[in-house]
């Protein structure tokens, strides 16, 4: 019983909010807003027609080549960034002016620079994620405490090595952080990724089911399926952070 | 005391490391600020030297430059007889129990340092600084499961492993509590008289300086000069409480101009 507690609260006020969504629904008699009930059969519909797993599919596709894209670039930006201060300072008010602009602003010149399609949708998530994982990045390289630096140093570590043995695995923990939100990010902005004219993923269902038929029980059961998915995602790069050799750097666990 | 001095005058031989007009001068919004003044030390090979200093007074900047992790603004810092270049894993730096790397398991802290040696080689040195040390049992474990002692040791295991010939620890024992401090201090000279290492230690703790050192060097307040050398002819171990130590400890009270009574 006690092993359950941790999960039993949280799926209690899931019961409790689909209850109240309901009563809702019947009590109001609304004609648009579609009950609980409406979405799920709009979600086996989506499962009869093979479309919610391709859908799934295409978006975690999309969002994983963008979001992975960020990291391979974004993390040696940041920890170049972190490491010389002058290349920091320089590039800095770039970074925080990009930053503020976002993702929806992008999709006219997306759409200029790669056409309607996959290219531009994993770019605005390429986007999205990128400015996180540098900021965090390049802040875990400068916040390093000198000791670790001088000790790598003093082990005779040419600078290469010292990157590799001290400073990365210093930055982990804090690069790790910017992993995370830059994931949420990446997610975020499926729904207007898939905005522009490619016919497939979750975004794509919300914006369809609205544009086609007014299928709100459809556009209620993307948007579910997208906070359930994002979620699990967090909660997966979380586990990362109970990896042992990174655990010294988040002091609630 | 009918044998005092006789285990540290046996241990004089060649000159390890030698200071001459040493000064140090920061900048700091325009101003100059003189943090050491022609500073002259020496250390025999295998001595255990305390520099000892009220908080501040720039004996840890010194340890620095003797580290080579600063430049000395003009002076001459002589090892072996050649200039200090930089870091050198012949000399460890052993920083307050936070110099451990929380990212790698106790073996990993001490195996840093390895690099050059085979693998074989890695485990027999590992396995043996770990019960120098007295870590066995906890080879798998990373730092944040030790308490502070034991990652001091560690950290003076880590130093160990690579073999150098001088230690330069800065205030090692400050941040831990007084028991585990007093225990530490008898770890580091079994370890010394066991490895045989010249030792520079700095410490703002007169009667840690006079129960370790060989010799304390007594450091003013900024600009730092050297006060005085006190040779501590006490052999090891030393009782805190004969007449001999309690000479040498109030005599440095004294030097640095406070009574002993609170």
């Amino acid at each position: 019983m006690r092993k359950l507690e941790p999960i039993l609260w949280p799926l209690a006020l899931a019961v409790a909010l689909l209850c109240a969504w309901h009563l809702a629904v019947v009590w109001t008699a609304t004609r648009v807003f579609p009950s609980p009930f409406d979405v799920q059969r709009g979600l086996a519909e989506l499962m009869r027609k093979g479309l919610l797993w391709s859908y799934i599919g295409d978006s975690l596709f999309r969002v994983s080549l963008g979001y992975l894209s960020a990291v391979v670039l974004g993390v040696p930006t940041g920890l170049a960034l972190g490491w010389y201060p002058v290349a920091a300072k320089a590039v800095n008010p770039v970074i925080q002016m990009m930053r503020p602009i976002s993702p929806l602003a992008w999709i006219p010149l997306a759409i200029v620079w790669f056409g309607v399609g996959n290219t531009a949708s994993v770019f605005l998530i390429f986007l999205a994620s990128f400015f996180p994982i540098v900021v965090a990045s390049a802040n875990g390289v400068r916040n390093v405490p000198i000791m670790y630096l001088q000790a790598g140093q003093n082990f005779g570590l040419r600078p290469a090595a010292l990157l590799r043995r001290v400073i990365f695995p210093a930055a982990l923990p804090q690069i790790l952080i910017g992993l995370r939100i830059a994931l949420g990010v990446a997610w975020l902005v499926v729904v207007a990724a898939e905005m522009i004219a490619v016919d497939s993923g979750l975004g794509y269902l919300v914006i369809d089911s609205r544009n086609a038929g007014k299928r709100y029980d459809l556009v209620v059961a993307g948007m579910l399926m997208i906070g359930l998915i994002g979620l699990g995602l967090d909660v997966g790069v979380r586990r990362l952070e109970t990896v042992r050799s990174v655990r010294w750097g988040f002091r609630n666990e | 005391m009918a044998q005092r001095g006789g285990a540290v005058v046996e241990r004089a031989v060649k000159t390890k490391l030698s200071l001459r007009g040493v000064n140090m001068v920061f900048r700091r919004d325009g101003n100059e600020v003189n943090v050491l003044e022609n500073i002259a030390l020496d250390a025999r090979e295998g001595e255990f030297v305390c520099i000892l200093g009220p908080s501040g007074c720039g004996k840890s900047t010194l340890l620095n430059i003797v580290g080579g992790f600063i430049k000395a603004t003009s002076g001459q810092v002589l090892i072996d007889d050649e200039p200090v270049a930089g870091p050198d894993p012949r000399r460890i730096f052993v920083f307050q129990e936070r110099g451990v790397f929380p990212w790698l398991t106790v073996e990993g802290n001490i195996d840093f340092g390895l690099h050059k040696l085979d693998k074989a080689e890695r485990q027999r040195s590992i396995r043996h600084y770990i019960k120098l040390v007295g870590l066995e049992g906890f080879e798998k474990a990373y730092p944040q499961e030790l308490s502070g002692g034991m990652k001091q040791r560690l950290e003076v295991a880590r130093a160990l492993a690579v073999n150098p010939d001088m230690l330069f620890l800065d205030e090692p024992f400050g941040a831990l509590d007084s028991i585990t401090r007093l225990t530490m201090r008898g770890e580091l000279l079994r370890i010394w008289e066991a490895e045989k290492k010249t030792i520079l230690f700095v410490t703002h703790d007169i009667e840690e300086s006079v129960q370790l050192a060989d010799r304390v060097v007594v450091m003013s307040a900024r600009p730092a000069t050297i006060r005085r050398h006190v040779v501590i002819d006490i052999p090891h171990p030393r009782d805190i409480s004969s007449p001999r130590y309690l000479e040498l400890r109030d005599s440095i009270f004294e030097e640095i101009g406070l009574a002993h009574t609170v």
